[in-house]
């Protein structure tokens, strides 16, 4: 469960983020964040795992402050915390499977993680991480080789092998085609039913937000404007989210 | 519609040149200016030039028997060399780490690392090998720590700045994951970096053996004795066997060590 008590977020130019958040997500949801550009997504989605520090307010990852944490607790919270970036963040020059082992270091004592002496649990973990987002065969390439779908399943994989319990996505599919944008999030729908992880994502196509979300959450200058199902997120609200009618490039298209 | 003929008076002002005309100016100064300072003149230059001709006359042929016996020093000149780079690449990585301001956040500590780094960088190497010839006295050990220290400074400036240029995104994912400092740095920064290290230590490899082949002239071991005592003896058939042979070396590593740094990046 993630809590968000009045979180406000002012960027040291000034300009407000976030604005007295207050939410609740909780386990097993499928959540998706919408909104224009500048609305705020990144910096909610980034202020749960303190990625970006709040400058008021405190959020709460089942029930532990990880405004408050610091050191060792910081990190354990985070371990719980799996993510993935728009521009998929893998080193590329390593192999697909250190990608994913690098996952795991939370859970290992620092000499084996330098030496690269990964327990067999945990490798085949990683294994079974990579075949659930259809790429095992790729474990010895390097990501560089990858294309951009596939550098991005072998990020989920690296959240998979990290045991994440919640999985932020800040815009997961914003640089990649259509075709390969419904099978990462087919990936992410997946993962979010068959292993109850709870998943938040930030996306720009609302049509996207319609088929894969269980609850939506629309911002609009750093305010929650609305908060509720998939059946209540009708175009009028949409509009009232975006400020002004929904435009044809907000929807992705047929293949979505 | 048809195009009409450009008039001269359409054409765009050229930009002032009066910038360059103005640095060209200031450099022919500073250029005259430095050789009327150093008393360098155009008739010394003339004057001298039979004796440079006569001087080369003496160095051909070179004494072809003389390579066997600088041979071990030539060896102990790639040694010296191998030995300084070896030591002064490993120092170099927590030097290159700690002068990283995307590693090391805080200025207290970045700063006085590149302060001890420029520091190195303005000793040039003959110096440091004079300096620890006067500690440790003759010999390649003096030679060895010079080229240490010159190594130090070399691979830790270039690698600190091929660190600030990594692709943040993978160090972003690494804090994620909940990594501490030390595997956010081996998981994060040194995969990325280690391709322009590696090429670094090639690189200053081949300049130290170019070094280490002068620091015998203070007495630090390796050929550069060789040449001040053929020098001093007015052997000069022996002096041009040296200078080939060091070319020779020199140019053998600089081609393995360039081509495998070719492969590397």
């Amino acid at each position: 469960m993630i809590e968000f008590q009045n979180v406000s977020k002012t960027y040291p130019n000034g300009v407000k983020g976030l604005n007295d958040i207050n939410l609740t997500i909780h386990e097993g949801e499928f959540v998706v964040i919408v909104g224009l550009s500048g609305a705020g997504k990144s910096t909610l989605l980034r202020s749960i795992n303190r990625l970006i520090e709040v400058t008021h307010g405190e959020i709460f990852i089942d029930g532990q402050s990880i405004t408050m944490a610091k050191g060792i607790s910081l990190r354990r919270i985070r371990r719980d915390i799996g993510m993935i970036f728009q521009t998929f963040n893998l080193v590329k020059r390593s192999t697909v499977l250190r990608n994913v082992l690098s996952g795991r270091v939370g859970y290992l004592p620092t000499w084996r993680t330098l030496l690269g002496l990964f327990p067999k649990q945990d490798v085949h973990s990683a294994f079974q991480a990579l075949d659930r987002v259809n790429i095992l065969e790729k474990a010895y390439s390097r990501a560089t080789e990858l294309s951009g779908g596939q550098q991005q399943r072998v990020s989920i994989a690296r959240a998979l092998a990290q045991e994440a319990k919640i999985i932020l996505a800040d815009e997961p599919v914003a640089s990649l085609d259509p075709l390969t944008t419904k099978q990462v999030m087919d990936d992410l729908k997946r993962i979010n039913q068959d292993l109850g992880i709870t998943t938040i994502v930030n996306l720009h196509f609302i049509d996207l937000a319609r088929e894969y979300a269980t609850r939506i959450i629309g911002l609009r200058a750093g305010e929650v404007v609305f908060d509720g199902p998939v059946s209540a997120a009708t175009d009028e609200r949409f509009a009232e989210i975006y400020g002004r009618p929904i435009h044809e490039k907000e929807l992705l298209g047929a293949e979505a | 519609m048809m195009n009409l003929p450009l008039e001269k008076r359409n054409y765009p002002e050229p930009p002032s040149k009066l910038k360059t005309y103005l640095t060209v100016f200031i450099l022919l100064l500073l250029f005259f200016a430095s050789a009327m300072k150093t008393n360098a003149s155009i008739s010394d230059l003339v004057v001298g030039f039979p004796n440079m001709l006569e001087l080369l006359k003496q160095m051909i042929p070179p004494n072809w028997l003389y390579f066997e016996k600088i041979l071990p020093a030539m060896l102990e000149t790639i040694r010296m060399a191998l030995l300084g780079t070896t030591f002064g690449a490993i120092i170099a990585i927590p030097i290159a780490l700690f002068s990283a301001n995307n590693i090391v956040k805080n200025y207290f500590f970045y700063y006085p690392a590149r302060f001890i780094l420029n520091i190195i960088r303005t000793v040039p190497d003959l110096l440091l090998a004079a300096i620890f010839v006067s500690i440790f006295g003759l010999g390649t050990l003096p030679g060895i720590l010079a080229l240490t220290i010159f190594s130090i400074g070399l691979v830790a400036k270039l690698t600190y700045e091929a660190i600030e240029s990594i692709d943040t995104g993978p160090l972003e994912a690494m804090t994620a994951v909940g990594a501490n400092k030390i595997q956010w740095i081996f998981y994060g920064v040194i995969p990325q970096v280690l391709p322009h290290y590696i090429s670094y230590v090639l690189y200053t490899f081949e300049v130290n053996i170019r070094a280490a082949a002068v620091l015998g002239l203070v007495g630090a071991g390796g050929i550069g004795l060789y040449y001040d005592r053929t020098l001093g003896f007015f052997e000069y058939d022996k002096t041009s066997s040296i200078i080939l042979f060091t070319l020779v070396v020199v140019l053998l590593i600089d081609y393995i060590s360039t081509k495998l740094r070719e492969k590397l990046l």
